[in-house]
């Protein structure tokens, strides 16, 4: 468990949509400084995370960026090469999923030679990606945060190549209602894309574990 | 508490075998004219381009429907505008408005599948340019008046003028379906329009934040409170065993192939029994169903309920009954209880 004083204390959200109020509500509930962005036009994002996610607050990309300890990217895919922001040095956090329907004319994601999140971080140039999030419905993130030792408690995995920063992300992780469970790489975050078992499916860390058949450090 | 019926005309299956697309549409029909008869306030019909749901253009439907019924109100849920003609719409509409006696009420949205956009031509990097500027040509379209308009993902408009002119004093009553995204709510009060929210995996407390938001969005843009409406899913039988048990193999069917799409879980009989439990999917007997509806209208103050049921394996005359169920049992029990304060029935 993450207390108060270690790990990121402020947490910012790239998307003011399903995923990123969601996380918002979650990261306030947290006692996290909770920080989001849009794109969109600036009086629908202040009545949107007003009415849906009290206690964030909205900034500009820069200004997020600037402020943030970590930055969760909560947008389309198809919305990422449009990005104004340099994420070339901020803890990123990719909540993004390739959905063929909607993304399929997108490069670098199509043959799957390279997991999703290698991508992601080729595409934007962080160098300090971590993949989580990406593998829960939005409903059930909000439905199925639980509080630390709760026996039914549901695993998110977090992979990443910096263990610091991996530790750091499954701090966030475990205070807004989560299991962290460390996969030992970026690109094992494979085992958490579309089409593998544990996507869409709520699991315990134990479950998790056992899906996905890697050995893991203990998580933070 | 208004309580309509929603369907998106699942293809008709026996003992596992797919009907004629012709079966399924006509039974679609019945559903129509059957919740009337039982009372429901209002019946609409979703727009897709596949092979479970064979209905491309509920209008149709709808217009079959009113040549048979009086009363109940007729409505998309929903028609994918992002890839359609906001003008074709209108008119076909307004058409529909004048056969039913005005009551059309084109509910507008993207929907949940994009097999449109590689149908009719559209790239799909314009997904939100397209509905956002479609939506803004529909206000001016129902004006009625001369149309004088502009935009990228269309032909420019001067002084046109659309045929028939609605039956509806103000144009047409239109419906915005949101999906879950809260600027999609903002968006809609800032037109003044009805709002159905999808409910689906969403809690009533979360559902009562959407209605807040567009209450406080409204006011922000000055607007008069239009209508607020929650679309759920479920089935009704006899008992609440027994309303599990026959919604169990559509579900799973259903949920199955969608899974298969789109890379998650497929469904099992524990995952359907939870989402009964615990999300929107109102399956039961009557007395259970009214008691969560009844608790619905109180946490979320939506005005009016639109049940999703699309149990296309089943026999016709199991779905009239549940359609009996809902119009006759729920609606008496909803309409008696709501006059009330409500005392909290189920966590």
């Amino acid at each position: 468990m993450t207390g108060p004083g270690s790990g990121p204390d402020t947490v910012g959200i790239i998307g003011a949509g399903k995923l990123g109020t969601t996380l918002a509500r979650l990261l306030v509930a947290g006692g996290y400084r909770t920080l989001i962005t849009s794109r969109a036009d600036p009086i629908f994002v202040r009545l949107a995370v007003g009415a849906v996610a009290p206690g964030a607050e909205v900034l500009t990309g820069g200004e997020l960026v600037e402020q943030a300890d970590a930055v969760i990217l909560a947008l389309p895919l198809g919305a990422l090469p449009d990005l104004t922001v340099s994420l070339s040095t901020v803890l990123t956090v990719d909540a993004t999923n390739y959905w063929g329907p909607v993304d399929g004319g997108l490069p670098g994601f199509v043959d799957g030679s390279v997991s999703h999140s290698e991508s992601v971080r080729a595409l934007l140039g962080a160098s300090r990606l971590v993949k989580a999030f990406s593998h829960l419905g939005y409903h059930d993130l909000d439905l199925l945060a639980a509080p630390a030792g709760d026996p039914g408690r549901v695993a998110l995995g977090v992979a990443g190549d910096e263990s610091g920063d991996v530790a750091a992300v499954a701090g966030i992780v475990d205070r807004i209602g989560f299991d962290p469970v460390a996969l030992p790489s970026l690109a094992a975050g494979r085992a958490l894309e579309a089409g593998h078992p544990v996507f869409g499916q709520p699991v315990t860390r134990e479950e998790l574990l056992e899906i996905i058949g890697v050995a893991t450090p203990a998580a933070a | 508490m208004l309580l309509a019926l929603q369907t998106f005309g699942e293809v008709a299956t026996r003992g596992g075998v797919t009907q004629p697309p012709g079966e399924t549409l006509r039974e679609t029909v019945e559903m129509g004219v059957r919740a009337e008869a039982a009372g429901l306030h209002a019946f609409t019909v979703g727009e897709h381009h596949r092979v479970d749901y064979p209905v491309p253009s509920p209008e149709m439907v709808l217009a079959a429907v009113a040549a048979r019924t009086e009363r109940i109100r007729l409505g998309s849920a929903v028609t994918v505008l992002s890839t359609d003609d906001p003008v074709r719409v209108y008119e076909r509409f307004a058409m529909l408005d004048g056969i039913s006696g005005g009551r059309a009420e084109p509910m507008l949205g993207r929907g949940s599948f994009t097999e449109t956009f590689s149908l009719y031509g559209f790239d799909l990097a314009d997904y939100d340019r397209l509905f956002e500027e479609r939506l803004e040509l529909w206000s001016r379209l129902k004006s009625e008046g001369p149309v004088t308009w502009s935009g990228d993902t269309r032909p420019s408009l001067v002084d046109a003028q659309v045929f028939p002119r609605s039956s509806t004093p103000g144009g047409l009553t239109t419906w915005v379906g949101v999906g879950g995204n809260p600027q999609s709510v903002v968006r809609a009060a800032a037109y003044g329009y009805n709002v159905m929210l999808a409910g689906l995996g969403a809690t009533p407390e979360r559902i009562a934040q959407y209605v807040d938001l567009f209450d406080r969005a409204l006011a922000e843009y000055g607007r008069p409170r239009p209508m607020v409406g929650l679309g759920i899913t479920g089935y009704l039988a006899d008992t609440d065993r027994q309303a599990r048990d026959e919604a169990w193999e559509p579900y799973r069917h259903r949920m199955t192939t969608i899974s298969r799409e789109r890379g998650f879980a497929a469904p099992t009989r524990a995952s359907y029994e939870q989402s009964i439990d615990r999300s929107l999917n109102l399956i039961g007997a009557p007395e259970t169903v009214a008691e969560r509806i009844a608790d619905l209208a109180r946490i979320t103050r939506v005005d009016r309920i639109d049940f999703g049921m699309d149990t296309g394996g089943l026999p016709i005359e199991t779905r009239h009954h549940a359609i009996d169920l809902l119009g006759r049992e729920v609606g008496r029990r909803v309409r008696t209880t709501a006059a009330a304060p409500l005392a909290v029935t189920s966590a």
